[in-house]
């Protein structure tokens, strides 16, 4: 086997230099009734070009979204990720090296990681950032546990405009822990009423909510801090960040975010990195590693893990999160392709995102039954069908279009929401794109 | 020794004549932090000029400048180059990190990860163009069911800890289903720091369970602890210390009998995959690391996968989603209804993580039942091969912490180290210096300056024997009185001993501009 370095000669010198008759000497320990002898039911050893022609024939299986015009969003995004990048995450010192607890030895991922922290604290306009989260879901939950940490209130108050998974982690991760989840129901095309009281340790409300809809926390923001709780902002489409005006400026506590957008290829929904940010006064409270600056023994500039009290590997129960490995990989995609961009070159994907999804919304809405829900948004919006935009999906499907998702699949229950369409355009999308999903939905409508 | 060696370990630190204008030394290049490399309005990516439209952001537009640096493709291809050249990794040397199973990560994984049909698929796409991605999923589930014996595994979880949440949650919610949640969680001092955190998530007291003298669980403590307000043991196995539980079903027979689960963190499964159940250990729930056991890449710090193996008692509680053979195909069940309806719910955004599922059913594949097992056997004599190479008792210069032979992992205590002035902490940072990653140090608690070291099945006798000559070397080194040395190290390294005190007490988690202009002026 080719990952197998010993040789059968290399096996018997060891083990008669360990003084074993034989290998079933060292699982001596093994209870007699667990060992088992002869080898587990399942297919034997196979070649690279065996491996690689079983599972190329299963991916080819399924409808690459580059092969087709695609228009899924709802907290994923298509985008385009230079060649560079995954050129330099594929370096094996970055790939194959474990978490930088060594610094001496790790300051490329430390470096990386800093940048990242850096990066992620000027995109979201907050004042410290982390060093990644498993994905943006995961990151909400944890938003709200650190919000009951911080206020030592009970109850966490969700919007309706939250992404539905990031509500369900949510109440997950809170159910066995004395939180109370109140969760609001979706009020797509409408404002909706937040109450806020003593008891409340956070609000969580999502820029642009899971219906595409773009809104001014500013006022939401001022009235958590007159009532000592905490705003949490959900981003699940960080590209968006390049055009629309950041939650820290809103007057955010804490931003979790979805970062897969920048860096990441949709992977069928993971790896996909969380993004963590909060205000510094709040630091000791953060879940996560921390990449922080210091000096080395000759005063030179470098970097560690830092905080690490807050973690479980030294505070064991009494810590801020039990999270040990995050999207370390997933984060330095991120911070390369952010690199790349750059001030202008993020900015004018944001706008081409912003562009290229109007322009589609203008033609979609000219198709005779199909409204636009929403008053304003990034690059994802919302139409009201006059047929179940389920059936809508699968009839788009069978012309090649992906078209969308329609709400109902998650929230089956809410007859009122059974038409609506979740529709996404980014710069992937082109002319030709929109031109086919037009006249698709027209076919689908008539 | 040649005089060139002899010249560098005579001088630790940079000779004075060695010193350069630059700061770099040969290969070792100081880097800048991208935000000092600003050329503004510069751009590494070229995009199309956004075509003409209305605006329909509502006056939210950005207002304030982000202030993120431009540089162009090759500025940033040499940057972050630059920057991978500071990092240890397995594809350059060993990685001997206890509980950490640093083996080669295949590339062909990696191919197979970016296929188009895998890397390119949206995970809310219509079930009949995911076909294919749902059958890998259905296809790796079946690899682990009969790995563990286990009747169900959860898919969603995005990493070990994660992993031990989903099942701890799990457990809570079967207790619960009947009538009692109980309050206690036992777990032994050695465990992972993930084991007591993930408990106190889940509303639970932690009791923590002293180790016997052979370095195992106390059986006489443990069945002294329990109890009927008991939910669960939290066990490794094998465990921090390198060794089988070889009392597990009595432990597992105990801990049953008073109502309560057995829950086991995999992190160490690779010492037995292929050879040994977890079911056949009367082990509940269980997770496995993709990212240790089946060689998905650790990638600094993540991202992993920690699927967790459940028993048929708690198999109705696990998380959203999962897949079910329905009359169009495969299909996922993502409501809380019908067969689902006693699920803890979901943990995790979409369906997990489907870049580290192909990876490990990549290398599954490839080794197949035969090279799985064959994987463990020769983990374990890797490590035995070190474990009597560095013992005292055969001939090496470390103190083993509890004698006989161990699983995947050994452990020593700086026992060896007494009267030198040497720490484990200096002994690792002079390992460093001579090109390899140091072992796990500190951990786990229960010895005294624990090093523990996990070789894996992806060394050669040879890259073990070179280790073992240094790691001895380096111990006489240390008994010889070279305290000064030690100390000092690392001196080869692109930075020495790093101040983490300093870093802790007044941190700095960001650049700001006004840092670099200090330096400047400096």
């Amino acid at each position: 086997m080719r990952y197998l370095p010993l040789t059968p000669a290399d096996r018997t010198e060891m083990l008669v230099a360990i003084g074993a008759g034989s290998i079933d000497d060292l699982f001596a320990d093994v209870p007699p009734t667990a060992r088992r002898a002869g080898l587990v039911d399942l297919p034997l050893a196979q070649g690279e070009i065996e491996v690689e022609r079983a599972l190329s024939r299963m991916a080819a299986k399924n409808v690459a979204a580059g092969s087709v015009p695609f228009f899924i969003g709802g907290g994923a995004y298509r985008h385009h990720v230079p060649a560079a990048v995954d050129h330099l995450i594929q370096r094996g010192e970055f790939l194959t090296s474990y978490t930088p607890y060594q610094p001496e030895i790790s300051q490329g991922t430390l470096q990386a990681l800093f940048e990242f922290q850096t990066q992620v604290a000027l995109l979201t306009g907050m004042e410290v950032a982390n060093a990644s989260m498993y994905d943006g879901a995961t990151a909400c939950a944890e938003a709200v546990a650190m919000a009951h940490r911080i206020t030592r209130r009970a109850k966490a108050v969700l919007s309706g405009g939250l992404h539905p998974h990031y509500r369900e982690v949510c109440q997950t991760y809170a159910q066995f822990s004395g939180l109370e989840v109140q969760t609001l129901d979706p009020t797509p095309g409408r404002i909706e009423n937040i109450t806020i009281d003593s008891d409340t340790a956070c609000v969580v409300v999502q820029n642009p909510d899971f219906f595409g809809e773009l809104r001014d926390w500013s006022a939401l923001a001022a009235r958590c801090r007159q009532q000592g709780a905490l705003l949490v902002v959900a981003v699940t489409e960080i590209v968006s960040l390049g055009a629309v005006n950041p939650p820290g400026e809103m007057g955010a506590d804490i931003v979790a975010a979805e970062g897969q957008g920048i860096g990441n290829a949709l992977n069928f929904g993971g790896p996909y990195v969380g993004l963590f940010a909060a205000r510094e006064q709040h630091v000791r409270q953060m879940p996560g590693r921390l990449a922080g600056q210091t000096i080395d023994a000759d005063g030179r500039r470098g970097w560690v893990l830092t905080l690490s009290t807050r973690e479980q590997h030294i505070r064991r129960e009494k810590a801020t999160s039990n999270i040990c490995t995050n999207s370390g990989l997933c984060a330095l995609a991120f911070a390369i392709h952010l690199a790349l961009l750059g001030e202008t070159g993020l900015r004018q994907l944001a706008r081409l995102n912003h562009a290229t999804a109007c322009n589609l919304a203008d033609r979609l809405t000219a198709v005779p039954g199909a409204q636009l829900v929403n008053d304003n948004f990034f690059n994802e919006f919302c139409l009201r069908l006059p047929i179940p935009a389920a059936a809508a999906v699968a009839a788009l499907a069978e012309k090649g279009v992906l078209g969308g998702v329609a709400a109902s699949r998650f929230y089956p229950e809410r007859d009122d929401l059974t038409n609506l369409l979740l529709v996404a355009a980014t710069e992937t999308v082109t002319k030709e794109d929109i031109d086919d999903y037009a006249a698709a939905l027209g076919e689908v409508l008539r | 020794m040649t005089g060139w060696s002899q010249a560098l370990s005579a001088h630790p630190a940079m000779p004075e004549e060695t010193q350069t204008l630059t700061g770099n030394r040969g290969l070792q290049l100081e880097e800048l932090l991208i935000f000092e490399q600003n050329s503004p309005g510069h751009c590494g990516v070229d995009l199309p000029e956004p075509p003409a439209h209305k605006s329909r952001l509502g006056g939210l537009e950005r207002r304030v400048p982000i202030g993120l640096p431009g540089l162009s493709e090759p500025q940033v291809v040499r940057h972050f180059t630059r920057l991978s050249q500071k990092n240890y990794a397995i594809d350059s040397g060993i990685y001997p990190l206890g509980s950490c199973t640093m083996k080669h990560n295949p590339r062909l994984n990696e191919k197979m990860a970016r296929l188009p049909g895998i890397a390119d698929l949206h995970p809310l796409q219509p079930l009949s163009t995911i076909q294919g991605a749902l059958e890998l999923i259905d296809t790796l589930t079946h690899w682990l069911k009969t790995l563990t014996g286990m009747p169900a595994v959860a898919l969603s979880p995005a990493a070990g800890a994660h992993g031990e949440l989903c099942g701890m949650m799990t457990i809570r919610a079967a207790l619960e289903a009947h009538g009692d949640p109980r309050q206690r969680i036992l777990v032994p001092e050695s465990a992972h720091g993930t084991n007591p955190a993930t408990a106190a998530i889940c509303g639970y007291a932690i009791d923590p369970i002293p180790n016997n003298p052979r370095g195992r669980v106390d059986l006489t403590a443990l069945k002294a602890k329990l109890g009927a307000d008991v939910a669960a043991l939290m066990l490794t196995n094998p465990n921090t210390c390198g060794l089988f539980e070889d009392e597990i079903l009595e432990i597992a027979a105990a801990v049953h009998e008073a109502g309560g689960f057995f829950y086991c963190d995999g992190a160490n499964f690779n010492a037995i995959v292929g050879r040994v159940r977890p079911a056949d250990l009367g082990i509940d729930a269980l997770h496995l690391n993709l990212h240790k056991t089946f060689s998905t890449p650790h990638g600094g710090g993540g991202p992993g996968s920690g699927p967790v193996a459940l028993a048929a008692e708690l198999a109705p509680f696990a998380p959203l989603p999962w897949i079910t053979h329905g009359s169009k195909g495969l299909e996922i069940v993502e409501r809380a209804n019908g067969s689902a309806a006693q699920t803890i719910g979901r943990l995790k955004g979409f369906h997990g993580q489907m870049g580290m599922f192909v990876r490990a059913l990549s290398y599954m594949m490839s080794h197949g039942a035969d090279g799985l097992r064959q994987v463990a056997e020769d983990a374990v004599l890797n490590a035995n091969y070190l474990r009597v190479r560095l013992g005292q008792a055969t001939g090496g210069a470390l103190s083993q912490s509890y004698p006989g032979s161990c699983m995947h992992e050994v452990l020593f205590d700086d026992r060896f180290l007494k009267d030198t002035g040497v720490t484990t902490l200096d002994f690792a940072k002079a390992l460093i210096d001579e090109g390899f990653h140091p072992m796990t140090m500190y951990f786990p608690l229960v010895v005294h300056g624990a090093l523990l070291i996990e070789p894996t099945e992806t060394e050669s006798k040879a890259s073990l024997d070179q280790f073992a000559d240094t790691v001895n070397g380096l111990a006489t080194r240390a008994k010889a009185g070279d305290i000064a040395g030690f100390q000092a190290a690392p001196n080869l390294t692109p930075r020495r001993r790093l101040d983490e005190t300093a870093a802790a007490r007044k941190p700095v988690l960001r650049w700001r501009p006004e840092m670099s202009q200090q330096k400047a002026a400096e």
